[in-house]
């Protein structure tokens, strides 16, 4: 039990750690692309060390709420990280939620998000807010979908349990899960705000969707809601892996597997943040009210996996 | 311990009965204290100390087996019978707690109503509330009408409240039409239950229609008329337009009891038919209320996203949740006919867990609509804006309820949603092979309409309580009294409580589930986790979850205050290179509804005004109708009218005509009786 409580708390703070560094890489790689030069892989953690030193300014007549928000989104996003399963199957606090609480720890965050941005009452603020809103009433029931999908197969929807069922299958293939990994993917890019659904590194009024809803936000309270955005690229990452690419996760209580699964986890992070800003680099954004049909589609996808898991596998 | 909780004088059954007594007495007392005002504002404590007991009688009736009595009163024939089972008793604490919380609140809302007006205030709502336990209580068809019809009347005269205004009067007129339709079609319901024993009027009691046999196709006239009566009560699409009226005309708490406790009352009576009164259940039944379910939730959300009205908001968030905790009865029926007794258990669960949180988050943000409305004078959206500034009470306490509402750990509205949508994914191996197709389509659905209460709660706390406060007149907006803020305390410390201790709730609800399924809910977690069916297939421990978010929010302000440093630098906010800002710029909650309305456009109809580039005095103005309203009601209203008119015709005012049609009918009935 202890080693448990250990390895969860590593497990955790490692997420905490590593997050912005898969943010660098993810960066590093879409600059090349761009045939820019490349920032160091460690520029995010520099960026929260400035932000940290910087001091605050808030808006006048802001409420608590505002304050509040970025250490709530933090927080919730730690703790999804602390429930996905990285390097070690089957922790301790893994029964605390289960895939269902974990979109809600998602909508959590998201939903304290939107309401510290329309706390100012600038137009940008509200209008990230209703946008990112839009976003997310449809990408969360696509993921409850993918989620489904996966519990259908493993007949659970506790994490450790899909991942364990996941792994040790013989070889067979599903269709349901191919249908759910398009529309994971889909989901992923929506949710942190990248292309085609948003775009991270521009401000431009008739296109952004989460920056306008930081742009009130500096020094402290921006750098732990980078913070939070980079540990939910991670967490995000890490899901998909444990859903679609589980092996080399470390089963219960087995020490000795640590070592290959960090191993595992490295290269597939590697791959999956250069695979990111591949799709990244070769798509354009979509129009705001693409986004809809795009999420629209990932939903029905997302649907279809159940649907043909109940007429092909069962 | 249950000794002590039934009291050595009277069978909990009186007990309830007491308290309904009291309820009328302090009503018709209300009237004769016009002149005492210091009397007449004891009256609504009381009563709410009333609703304390009832939920007390309830959570005992829970425990102890169920018990029955006749009072002296009623039909010759047909003595009222009262009976307290589990499933009433569960249903009275729900009425008691929420009504408590709500009375509470009432009592310091009203105080600075006029005495007149207040005392008749205090008898509709008194009655409402007896009438509501009452239909609760009821063990025949008799006592059951009676009660349905002052729950029915009673809250008609509490929407009239504000009666000289003509829109609050044509709103009460509909809400007291569609209750009619619906209380015929109950009336007829409990015709064809009593089996066809003509003559008896003894027949009508629920223990002689527990008995009847009945063939399939009556039950399912029974069941469809029981489907329609109770659903023109709970808001069932189509019948649903009465709720977006009446609940902007009804004084807050008024609103707050009617969406908590009374809709619940139909979805008491819905269960009370199908699974205790009938004896068989038929699986179609469950397929169309499923169906008309989840209709009705998506319908709602849509609507409540685009609406500016705060309290028209959330009538018709009243309306989605009617949806899902319908879809529920519906699985529940499901897998009851399927012969899947534990899954049909746990869907069960989800419904009353659901219905117990609906009562006290809805309950919650109608009184906090209440106290805005109080203090600003102001229910449509777009003239509210930066509250939480002024209102930190009322602000904070309604945060919770809405959060809880949109369905986020570790409040309630998440507990029942995951339960659900927990039923919806052990549906694998239903027989019917159909079926197995319908539910992932269902889950979507529910996980569709759980995530657009998301937005609409945004829409609804962002635009109301936080920004700007968009007319200079709301900085004066004063908080809530001591007694609102207790009633909303209370509400909310329901919404936390129902929401963290999840194991607990699940074994007090564990008696009406095995009273109506035969089964029960197995927890296969401790008190600490809920684990419904088996804790390898789900498990969810909100304690933990919360502790740990927590922790986690406590370390990270330590750290960073620590570490780095926690100046402060206050400045206009960023103009965007804008000059001139105004609150009037932020969103409004038209615009915070556009998306909505641009993707499911095809569900309402939409008017626009929007002037002409020279008008001087520019209005703008967009409405989102509810397109059932000219689809469907406008043709009846039609056809009734000209049915009506070709009556009409009939009469002429000359007193000749009348004695031949007299005369006429006279002929008619000898021929027809002679024959």
């Amino acid at each position: 039990m202890s080693t448990g409580i250990f390895l969860q708390i590593a497990q955790t703070l490692a997420a905490i750690l590593l997050a912005p560094l898969l943010m660098g890489w993810v960066n590093q790689c879409r600059a090349w692309l761009q045939g820019r030069s490349a920032p160091p892989l460690t520029q995010p953690y520099r960026t929260l060390r400035k932000l940290f030193h910087k001091d605050a300014v808030i808006a006048h007549d802001t409420s608590p709420l505002f304050r509040f928000a970025p250490y709530m989104i933090f927080a919730c996003m730690a703790l999804a990280a602390g429930l996905v399963p990285t390097l070690a199957n089957d922790l301790p606090f893994s029964p605390a939620a289960d895939v269902i609480a974990l979109v809600g720890v998602f909508a959590l965050a998201r939903v304290f998000l939107a309401l510290a941005a329309m706390d100012i009452g600038t137009s940008f603020g509200t209008l990230g807010a209703r946008r990112e809103m839009l976003i997310s009433f449809l990408a969360e029931p696509a993921l409850l979908m993918v989620f489904f999908t996966a519990s259908l197969i493993s007949q659970s929807t506790e994490l450790p349990v899909i991942v364990e069922t996941l792994a040790h299958r013989e070889f067979a293939i599903f269709p349901s899960l191919a249908f759910a990994a398009v529309a994971f993917w889909m989901v992923s890019v929506a949710e942190n705000a990248r292309i085609p659904v948003d775009n991270p590194t521009t401000h431009l009024e008739l296109t952004m969707i989460h920056e306008a809803m930081i742009l009130e936000y500096s020094a402290r309270h921006l750098a732990l809601i980078e913070w939070a955005v980079a540990l939910k690229l991670f967490t995000y990452s890490t899901l998909g892996i444990a859903l679609f690419l589980p092996w080399g996760i470390a089963p219960r209580g087995d020490l000795s597997a640590l070592p290959l699964a960090v191993l595992a986890l490295v290269v597939k992070m590697a791959v999956g943040g250069a695979a990111l800003s591949l799709l990244e680099a070769v798509s354009a954004k979509v129009r705001l009210f693409r986004a809809p049909e795009f999420l629209g589609t990932a939903f029905l996808l997302g649907v279809l996996g159940m649907l043909i898991h109940f007429l092909l596998e069962v | 311990m249950i000794s002590i909780l039934a009291l050595p004088l009277a069978d909990h059954v009186e007990l309830a009965w007491g308290i309904v007594l009291f309820w009328i007495g302090l009503g018709f007392a209300a009237l004769f204290l016009q002149r005492r005002p210091r009397l007449l504002g004891l009256v609504f404590p009381l009563g709410a100390l009333g609703a304390l007991f009832m939920a007390g009688v309830g959570g005992a009736g829970l425990l102890l087996p169920g018990s029955a009595v006749v009072l002296p009163i009623g039909l010759p024939e047909l003595h009222f019978h009262l009976r307290l089972d589990a499933l009433s008793a569960y249903f009275l604490l729900l009425l008691g707690g929420a009504g408590f919380g709500v009375t509470v609140y009432a009592s310091g809302y009203f105080k600075a109503m006029a005495s007149g007006p207040l005392a008749l205030l205090a008898l509709w709502y008194h009655l409402f509330l007896a009438g509501m336990a009452t239909v609760l209580l009821a063990d025949d068809a008799y006592a059951f009408m009676v009660a349905w019809e002052v729950m029915a009347l009673s809250s008609y005269f509490l929407v009239t409240t504000d009666h000289k205004i003509p829109e609050i009067r044509q709103a009460g007129f509909l809400y007291l039409l569609i209750a009619h339709v619906g209380a015929v079609a109950l009336l007829l319901c409990f015709g064809v239950l009593q089996g066809g024993e003509v003559g008896r009027t003894s027949a009508y009691t629920f223990a002689t229609m527990r008995q009847a046999e009945m063939p399939p196709l009556w039950a399912s006239v029974a069941f469809l008329l029981a489907l329609f009566g109770f659903g023109a009560k709970a808001g069932l699409v189509p019948m649903h337009v009465w709720l977006p009226e009446a609940h902007p005309a009804a004084p807050s708490p008024v609103s707050a009891l009617m969406s908590g406790v009374m809709l619940k009352t139909a979805i008491y009576g819905l269960l009370r038919v199908t699974f205790d009164l009938l004896n068989v259940q038929l699986a179609w039944w469950g397929t169309l209320a499923l169906a008309l379910g989840l209709l009705t939730a998506l319908y709602g959300v849509i609507f409540a996203a685009v609406q500016s009205d705060m309290k028209r908001l959330l009538a018709w968030s009243s309306i989605e949740n009617i949806g899902i905790l319908l879809a529920a009865f519906g699985l529940t029926l499901i897998f009851y006919t399927d012969g899947k007794g534990a899954l049909a258990a746990l869907t069960l669960t989800a419904l009353l867990y659901h219905a117990l949180n609906h009562a006290l988050f809805k309950g919650l943000l109608f009184v906090g609509t209440g106290s805005v409305l109080h203090a600003t004078g102001e229910r449509r959206m777009g003239r509210l804006g930066g509250l939480i500034r002024f209102m930190p009470w009322t602000a904070w306490l309604t945060l919770i309820g809405a959060l809880a509402i949109a369905g986020l750990p570790p409040l309630n509205g998440f507990v029942s949603e995951w339960l659900l949508l927990q039923a919806f994914l052990l549906t694998p191996g239903l027989t019917q092979p159909y079926l197995n197709m319908v539910i992932p389509v269902a889950a979507a659905t529910v996980a569709l309409a759980a995530a657009l209460a998301a937005y609409v709660m945004v829409k609804f706390y962002g635009v109301v309580f936080l920004g700007q406060p968009r007319e200079a007149a709301l900085r004066d907006a004063h908080e809530a009294g001591g007694r609102e803020r207790l009633g909303m305390l209370w509400l909310a410390a329901g919404c936390v409580l129902l929401g963290l201790f999840p194991a607990q709730v699940i074994e007090i609800l564990a008696p009406v589930v095995r009273l109506l399924t035969n089964q029960t809910l197995v927890n296969d977690g401790n008190w600490l986790f809920l684990a419904p069916v088996d804790a390898q297939r789900a498990s969810y421990a909100p304690l933990i979850f919360l502790a740990v978010v927590l922790a986690t929010l406590l370390l990270v302000f330590i750290w960073v205050r620590r570490v780095y440093h926690g100046r402060v630098r206050r400045s206009d906010p960023w103009d965007c290179g804008y000059p001139e800002q105004d609150p009037r710029m932020q969103d409004t909650a038209e615009g915070f509804g556009q998306p909505i309305r641009q993707i499911f456009g095809a569900f309402m109809r939409v008017e626009r005004e929007t002037p002409d580039p020279f008008d001087r005095h520019p209005r703008y103005r967009g409405d989102s109708r509810d397109k059932l309203w000219v689809l469907l009601y406008q043709p009846i209203a039609d056809l009734t009218a000209w049915l009506s008119a070709q009556a009409g015709r009939l009469q002429h005012g000359r007193i000749q005509w009348y004695l031949i049609y007299s005369f006429a009918t006279l002929i008619f009935l000898l021929v027809f009786v002679t024959r």
